[in-house]
């Protein structure tokens, strides 16, 4: 088991090294740099820059020289800790990803909780009662849930919110807190209002979980253990939970991997719809206006939760399944 | 005779698929005594597995008990109709796995993968601990563990301390079956069902489980319901033998009767078709004519009739003959026997 996570943790590095070449590659290929669409920008908006202006900035970014070289030097700085300054907002980049970045991860746990929370015990209990008039309601409202478009459902329950209740439901914050400081209040704050985006970011994922989930148990329970386990006098519910439940859960559990980062780009219209001040629009912004070392800094980082949300997944199902903590060994 | 320790009376489980009704037990009627050895013997599909899953009631929907009784004698009081018990319920589950425990077809399958098979025993031991060891301590960990060292060792498992720890995929399969075995044992139940305990096995191995089963059944007094398609295992290890034919007994009585004296043309053919090494080199083996019927077309009357050499035209298309006494022991449900049955009333 160590040698196994130590394998994993061994290939890291690698993996870091050939997803930051990919990365810079995509953030590069859009024909032109930050500069043609910043004279662009501002020649809709009817002033001008001249060319000599362009060229001197070209030169003070780096822009100039070869891809290889502005590769290196961003990795230069990456290895020292530092993810450089974004050309649009002329500020360094950490400090723009930063709290971003913490309100995106808080709100993707949030709303993954919720949906393994409310997923698999749905799934257990329309396997374990198929075709009865409680899983045929599960059935209908996993489809339309996995069928409604999650900013769909944002527009649906704000208004509904606004319309009924009279409450303001965008943001993550009242808009005392928007701009205080870290405080106990403002976590309060923050909890107060990030479960509905939670929810709508989770509701899609929910539905499918809970019908692999029926699935899977499906299958499981059929199998030949189950009809020992029940001739042993183990209760219904005892039973389906230690046994058939546990091996359903394993390929389920390979996928937590891949939560965070479908997340991140799922959510972009929602946090679009809902204000929400997390990293997606930031994203969407410094790719649109070509700020390649602040965009190619957030897929970086996207790259990094992704391989350690697998190696998490590895690891939870080495730990669940002997069969393959023995293979690998 | 002792009073049995089970008794099935005209067992009837039906499966309700979407096709149609598929009559799997139909009128099936046997006794276990305490400590008998009872084989039941017939093709697959015969509704032998069936039968034993409607004695635990543990039938898979859309199977359903339809009709019958099945009474198990306890150890003190009067005797329970196991279907009439709640298939969910405590009373059924404090019976299954204590006084009536099972030992499955496929030991591979048959253990959770993800357990190690000494944990799935100390589960049985502490489920069942008040229905083994009424009164005293309650059984801990180290103690249950001890335990289950013990039954692996009774059930010829070497190196019992360092497998009680293994998957089940990590034992061959005799040694999976052993340890099955020693499950079913563990609450030391009065009544074991062993649905092919050995068809999953190779030969030799089959041979060793038998003499264990064989050893154990000695040891302890245990009755055993043996369930298989093997004719030779029935002879090596049952005193009785129910002979099933889709989802009915055609003929049961003590094994010497049942292989000497075969009364039902149906296990007369069974008993021809067996490979000898006293006949002629190169002959061929007899077979029995035709082929199962398919589950949902099943014949009118007996169920053997459009196979059957004896078949007697005009009757036994038409109705079922009952199961009725044909010796001192034996029972047959032919016509052939009772041909004033035959006549129309």
């Amino acid at each position: 088991m160590t040698r196994y996570v130590l394998k994993r943790l061994l290939l890291l590095p690698a993996l870091l090294f050939l997803f930051s070449v990919t990365v810079f590659a995509i953030v590069q290929a859009p024909p032109g740099d930050f500069l043609t669409t910043y004279v662009a920008t501002l020649a809709s908006s009817g002033s001008s820059i001249s060319a000599e202006q362009v060229e001197a900035l070209r030169r003070e970014y780096g822009l100039d020289r070869p891809i290889w070289v502005q590769y290196l030097k961003w990795m230069g700085n990456l290895a020292r800790g530092h993810l450089g300054l974004s050309l649009e907002y002329q500020r360094p980049n950490a400090e723009l990803i930063g709290e971003r970045l913490l309100l995106t991860i808080v709100l993707a746990l949030l709303s993954f909780v919720f949906t393994w929370a409310v997923a698999i015990p749905a799934g257990i209990y329309s396997a374990m009662h198929p075709r009865s008039p409680i899983d045929y309601v599960l059935t209908v409202v996993n489809y339309v849930g996995v069928a409604t478009p999650n900013f769909m459902l944002a527009l649906v329950l704000m208004w509904g919110a606004f319309a009924y209740l009279g409450m303001s439901v965008t943001g993550l914050f009242s808009p005392d807190f928007v701009e205080a400081p870290w405080s106990l209040a403002r976590v309060v704050d923050l909890l107060k209002h990030v479960w509905l985006p939670a929810v709508v970011l989770g509701v899609a994922g929910t539905a499918r979980l809970t019908r692999v989930m029926r699935a899977n148990l499906l299958d499981e329970l059929n199998k030949p253990y189950v009809t020992t386990a029940r001739a042993k006098g183990l209760s219904e519910w005892r039973l389906v939970v230690r046994y058939p439940a546990r091996l359903a859960l394993n390929p389920l559990v390979s996928t937590i991997g891949w939560y965070l980062p479908a997340l991140f780009s799922g959510s972009l219209i929602v946090a679009t719809v809902m204000n929400l001040p997390n990293i997606g629009p930031l994203l969407l912004r410094a790719l649109i206006n070509q700020d390649m070392y602040l965009a190619g800094s957030i897929l970086l980082i996207y790259c990094f939760l992704t391989i350690v949300g697998t190696l998490i997944s590895d690891i939870l199902l080495a730990w669940l399944d002997p069969r393959i903590r023995f293979e690998e060994g | 005779m002792t009073t049995p320790l089970l008794r099935v009376e005209d067992l009837r489980v039906h499966f309700f698929l979407d096709e149609g009704l598929v009559r799997a037990v139909d009128g099936v009627s046997f006794d276990v005594h305490p400590g008998q050895v009872v084989g039941i013997v017939g093709e697959s599909g015969c509704g032998k597995s069936v039968t034993m899953k409607a004695i635990l009631q543990i039938v898979e929907p859309p199977g359903r008990i339809v009709g019958g009784r099945i009474l198990f004698q306890p150890d003190s009081g009067a005797a329970v109709d196991l279907t009439r018990l709640s298939p969910k319920g405590p009373a059924l589950r404090a019976i299954r796995g204590a006084e009536i425990a099972l030992i499955p077809q496929e030991p591979m399958a048959a253990f959770s993968p993800v357990h190690s098979v000494g944990e799935q025993i100390i589960e049985a031991l502490k489920l069942h601990e008040r229905q083994w060891r009424p009164s005293g301590p309650r059984l801990s960990r180290a103690e249950a563990r001890s335990m289950t060292v013990d039954l692996f060792r009774s059930v010829g498992i070497s190196m019992p301390e360092e497998r009680i720890d293994a998957y089940s995929w990590q034992l061959s399969g005799g040694l999976r079956q052993r340890a099955m075995i020693a499950m079913a044992l563990s609450c030391r139940p009065r009544l074991l069902i062993a649905d092919e305990p050995t068809t999953a096995i190779d030969v030799t191995t089959q041979a060793q489980i038998l003499n264990l089963l064989r050893d154990l059944q000695r040891r302890h007094g245990t009755a055993i319901v043996f369930i298989t398609h093997d004719l030779g295992v029935i002879a090596q290890m049952a005193r009785y033998v129910v002979v099933m034919y889709l989802g009915r007994v055609m003929e049961q009585g003590a094994v010497e009767e049942i292989f000497h004296a075969p009364k039902h043309p149906y296990t007369r053919a069974l008993l021809r078709s067996i490979p000898s090494v006293n006949v002629a080199p190169r002959t061929l083996l007899p077979t029995i004519a035709g082929s199962i019927p398919h589950p949902l077309g099943r014949p009118r009357g007996c169920p053997f009739h459009p196979r059957c050499p004896d078949a007697i035209p005009g009757v036994c298309a038409e109705r079922a003959p009952a199961l009725r006494p044909v010796g001192s022991t034996q029972l047959a449900s032919c016509f052939l026997y009772h041909r004033d049955e035959a006549v129309e009333p």
